[in-house]
């Protein structure tokens, strides 16, 4: 019998979502079967482009036309739709791809909903995982929308090649455009629903954020779309095409930086799970002195720790 | 450290474009702690099937008020025998006949809970049925 990961690189759909939900899950075995994925020949050439921005700036249904516009390219998209978990009942609502269903009959498209699961950086546990998994599946571009964000949620760049913040009129005052967080992350910028009152403004301030940004040597670009029809994502795209040929010329440096992000998450990830054991093991017998304050939680920690 | 959630996904196949029914079964499963991926109104089976797929659900829900029960429930069945993944368990909602009932069970749908069930009737039945087929996976 084949192995899953077999499958999924002779790219059986049933067994790509198979890893990416074995990837949610954090099943045992997981390490391994990524470890083949990532040394596998056709790994390593997708192109990643992030999606972000506040809840109802439009990003799935951007995500619906940018799908459109590189099929007609002809490249094979992958899409990893992240939306939020509820804090009480762990369920969700994934409604992503309500505005992209009509690409479900292209199998050139595979599109994926992810719960965040309790993330807070706007991705997912398992997004990095699914990355890699459609990427070694042979998806030529891999589109991430992350979960509707606020101002620091800004996991994205550690994974994306390209990322697109989408901004709408109507949200803030030029204030807003200067802080920090998400205006920065941006290669490039979308103002959406551009036909709304404000658009021009918009432009106007994201433009002044910019001007301090001319001597590097990518500025990010600011495109005007009405997702809802189409209008302006073809410029979007040539922009974005613009920067994946920028991001593959300076791609080592970004690369290297990724990796090694990639792999202090690995690290933390197991250190958080040895030290939630750690904890539970002592617990019952360490917690009750720190609630009636005999203990206090920092040497309560040291004593865990020297375990 | 596994683990799983329950992914449904809930969908509305045909033309009618009533999603009230489908809204508060998603609502009423999200609050039971599973994922629901809602793929919206006039979905075809290729469409619901390949959703299904794609996101690695447990089941499918599909609520139908149209009267053509009996073809969407033939159709997701048949296709998703074709595609290998007669393990995903399928149920319904909406105003099916209890005469039509029989027919559909038959087919290999899992339960059909007509107008009046209680979101309880139907999360119960769905965890049930998730366990299950888990238990003949492993």
């Amino acid at each position: 019998m084949a192995s899953l990961t077999d499958k999924a690189l002779a790219g059986d759909p049933r067994a790509v979502a198979r890893l990416i939900s074995m990837a949610e899950n954090r099943d045992e075995g997981l390490d391994s079967l990524m470890k083949e994925l990532y040394l596998a020949p056709s790994a390593g050439k997708a192109w990643v482009v992030g999606v972000t921005g506040s809840p109802g700036a439009g990003k799935s249904t951007l995500t619906d036309k940018l799908i459109e516009q590189l099929r007609a390219k002809g490249e094979r998209v992958g899409v990893l739709a992240v939306d939020p978990s509820s804090p009480y009942t762990g369920g969700a609502i994934l409604a992503d791809r309500l505005r992209m269903q009509r690409h479900t009959d292209d199998s050139g498209v595979f599109i994926r909903s992810l719960a965040a699961r309790g993330s807070l950086g706007g991705l997912s546990r398992g997004t990095r995982e699914g990355v890699l998994i459609l990427d070694a599946c042979g998806f030529d571009v891999i589109i991430i929308e992350t979960v509707g964000v606020g101002q620091s949620e800004i996991d994205i760049m550690r994974v994306a090649d390209s990322v697109c913040v989408v901004l709408v009129p109507g949200l803030g005052d030029d204030v807003q455009a200067m802080k920090a967080g998400i205006m920065e992350i941006a290669d490039l910028f979308v103002v959406n629903k551009a036909d709304k009152q404000g658009a021009d403004r918009l432009v106007n301030e994201v433009r002044a954020v910019l001007e301090f940004l001319q001597n590097k040597d990518w500025v990010p670009t600011i495109d005007r779309t009405v997702a809802e029809t189409g209008d302006g994502v073809p410029s979007l795209v040539e922009n974005l095409e613009r920067h994946r040929e920028y991001a593959k010329a300076r791609g080592r440096e970004r690369e290297r930086a990724r990796m090694r992000a990639r792999i202090e998450d690995i690290i933390v990830d197991r250190l958080s799970l040895q030290a939630s054991k750690l904890l539970e093991a002592k617990e019952a017998e360490i917690l009750p002195a720190v609630m009636d304050r005999k203990l206090d939680p920092y040497s309560a920690a040291d004593m865990i720790l020297a375990e | 450290m596994p683990d799983k959630k329950i992914r449904i996904v809930v969908a509305k196949p045909g033309l009618d474009g009533h999603d009230r029914g489908a809204k508060v079964i998603a609502r009423a499963l999200r609050d039971a702690g599973m994922e629901v991926i809602y793929t919206g109104l006039r979905q075809t089976p290729e469409q619901i099937v390949t959703t299904a797929i794609q996101e690695d659900a447990d089941g499918i829900g599909i609520s139908i008020l149209s009267g053509a029960h009996e073809f969407y429930f033939r159709r997701i069945i048949e296709l998703l025998k074709e595609k290998n993944a007669s393990d995903v368990i399928v149920f319904g909602g909406g105003v099916i006949p209890e005469q039509d009932v029989p027919a559909l069970l038959k087919m290999g749908a899992g339960a059909i809970f007509g107008p009046g069930t209680s979101t309880v009737t139907a999360v119960d039945w769905i965890k049930k049925a998730v366990s299950e087929k888990d238990a003949v996976k492993a």
